[in-house]
């Protein structure tokens, strides 16, 4: 791994993160860290019919991490929450554009996807899947 | 200035030959484990291809020859940390193996409801969970001596913290974040004037200085291989002779007994009573030519070479714009570890991208959630030194550190 990992829309959002902050009475929150980081997400949606009408993260961690969320975040504007529970990390990470983030880093692009599935899925009170975010 | 100690030493460890990416291997990551000199690796294929046989029993001559080595292996290290005797030497896996041998073994037995083991806030993790562990299971309390953001302990409590029922101290040697010396012998000898039991984990100290068990006086002292040129897979629990001869087996089974019925069995002298099952032969003949060769070094020049080498490195990163070394007001240090922060740049990135220039550093909590909680970060970035670095190494690291600036900004 090298810093090719470091793409220009990854650096442009871990620089300008979008959508970070909380909302007043989501109807979706959750948060999650990784422990062997420290890295830490949290995701608050507001939906609208179904469907994500507001959405923030916030936290703190590396660039990865944190603009893997920013990213993340500006896909799911939009959505409905069947979409939500669906949403693939290949989607993500192809966004994020670095396919071959190596088993050390993956974790960190994809906390943010783990954490929107831990809340969807309480939000839909079904049973979350041993990894969430594979 | 110039650091040349041990000159053409990286020729000594094959892994330098290597290269990734056309680029030499930068090794910073020392205090996670240490690379392995050619006696090291030579004498594990030397074991399986001339000696390999199960010791202790056999009446041929490979075995006879295999059983020497591995007991000449525990003498070499009964003489490195100037044991009293060898037979006080167990091997254990690691450090962390130690620990829990005694936490269930000599614990459960000496320790009762309401009892204190006393443990520090820079433990590494496996100098903490196996004591939280015991303590749940036979209500004992833990309690800990606090750590300033210097890197040292608070030890002006000490009596209030040794009185009422305190029974039993744990602490490492040296942290494995800041490098911090504790005054170990101090502490111990304070701990016994209240009849205190004692342990201490060596596991960062013994690789890089010269220690003596004897003079630090404690009753439990453990350390592993792999972080001081030895293989993985092989570590030490010292204990003073009278304390290891009273204590139950840690784990039952072959070479821990001495006769055995249907119903029952009598344990083996030590220290073969704690060493069940076939041992790890030729980790043990591994770390005897480690200590050889760290012998042939000198450990007094290997302390001088560390601190020399850390010296460097904070000088030459004293221009670094934002860069900051934790504990580096702590003066009482071995100078192998150097843990840093790097502007706000998280240290994942930071190693992510050191990584792309081939140098080895770790970036995380080190094992010590707690401590890091201390220092205020999530993480840190620590490059860790040892005797086959040199300066150029630390100038490699300054150039990948401008580098993760120019990438992150």
């Amino acid at each position: 791994m090298s810093d090719d990992i470091y793409k220009e829309i990854i650096l442009d959002h871990y620089r300008n993160p979008r959508n970070k902050g909380k909302l007043t009475d989501p109807d979706i929150s959750a948060q999650d860290n990784n422990p062997v980081c420290g890295d830490r997400i949290s995701i608050d949606i507001t939906l609208k019919d179904n469907v994500v009408s507001d959405i923030k993260f916030d936290g703190e961690g590396c660039a990865i991490s944190q603009s893997s969320a920013s990213i993340l975040t500006d896909m799911l504007m939009d959505k409905t929450v069947d979409e939500l529970s669906k949403f693939t990390k290949d989607e993500l990470l192809e966004e994020l554009g670095t396919p071959s983030l190596g088993p050390a880093r993956i974790k960190c692009a994809l906390l943010s996807l783990k954490v929107l599935k831990i809340g969807t899925y309480q939000y839909l009170g079904t049973e979350l899947p041993e990894d969430p975010e594979n | 200035m110039s650091i040349s100690n041990f000159q053409d030493i990286k020729k000594d460890f094959p892994i330098f030959s290597r290269k990734i990416n056309g680029k030499n291997i930068i090794y910073l990551d020392s205090a996670a484990t240490t690379q392995k000199p050619n006696e090291v690796i030579n004498s594990i294929s030397d074991y399986y291809k001339n000696y390999n046989s199960n010791i202790h029993r056999g009446i041929y001559s490979i075995s006879i020859e295999a059983t020497e080595l591995y007991e000449n292996a525990r003498n070499t290290l009964a003489k490195f940390i100037n044991a009293n005797s060898s037979r006080e030497l167990v091997f254990t896996r690691n450090a962390t193996e130690a620990i829990n041998l005694v936490a269930n073994t000599w614990i459960p037995s000496n320790l009762k409801e309401g009892d204190s083991i006393i443990l520090t806030e820079m433990e590494h993790h496996s100098n903490l969970v196996p004591w939280q562990i015991i303590a749940k299971k036979l209500k004992l309390n833990l309690k800990f001596i606090k750590i300033q953001t210097d890197g040292s302990l608070i030890l002006d409590n000490l009596e209030e913290l040794f009185k009422e029922n305190a029974k039993f101290l744990s602490l490492t040697h040296v942290s494995n974040v800041l490098g911090t010396i504790n005054p170990i012998k101090d502490i111990i000898s304070k701990a016994h004037n209240h009849g205190i039991t004692t342990l201490v984990d060596a596991a960062q100290s013994v690789p890089h200085m010269s220690v003596d068990v004897q003079t630090i006086d404690s009753d439990f002292f453990v350390f592993s291989g792999h972080k001081m040129l030895g293989p993985s897979g092989i570590g030490v629990l010292h204990t003073k002779k009278k304390i290891l001869e009273n204590m139950e087996p840690f784990l039952y089974g072959g070479d821990m007994i001495s006769n055995v019925s249907l119903n029952d069995a009598q344990w083996n002298e030590i220290p073969w009573k704690f060493e069940a099952g076939t041992p790890n032969i030729v980790g043990a003949i591994g770390l005897g030519k480690a200590v050889d060769y760290l012998n042939n070094l000198g450990m007094s020049n290997v302390h001088k070479h560390e601190q020399e080498l850390y010296s460097y490195a904070v000088e030459k990163f004293s221009d670094l714009k934002e860069f900051k070394i934790f504990g580096l007001e702590n003066k009482n240090s071995t100078g192998c570890v150097m843990s840093f922060s790097y502007s706000d740049f998280h240290p994942h990135d930071i190693a992510s991208i050191l990584d792309g220039e081939s140098i080895a550093v770790r970036a995380g909590h080190h094992c010590a959630q707690p401590l890091m909680e201390k220092l205020g970060v999530p993480a840190t970035t620590r490059a860790s030194f040892y005797v086959y670095n040199d300066e150029s190494d630390i100038d490699k690291l300054f150039d990948g550190l401008q580098k993760v600036r120019s990438v992150l900004t």
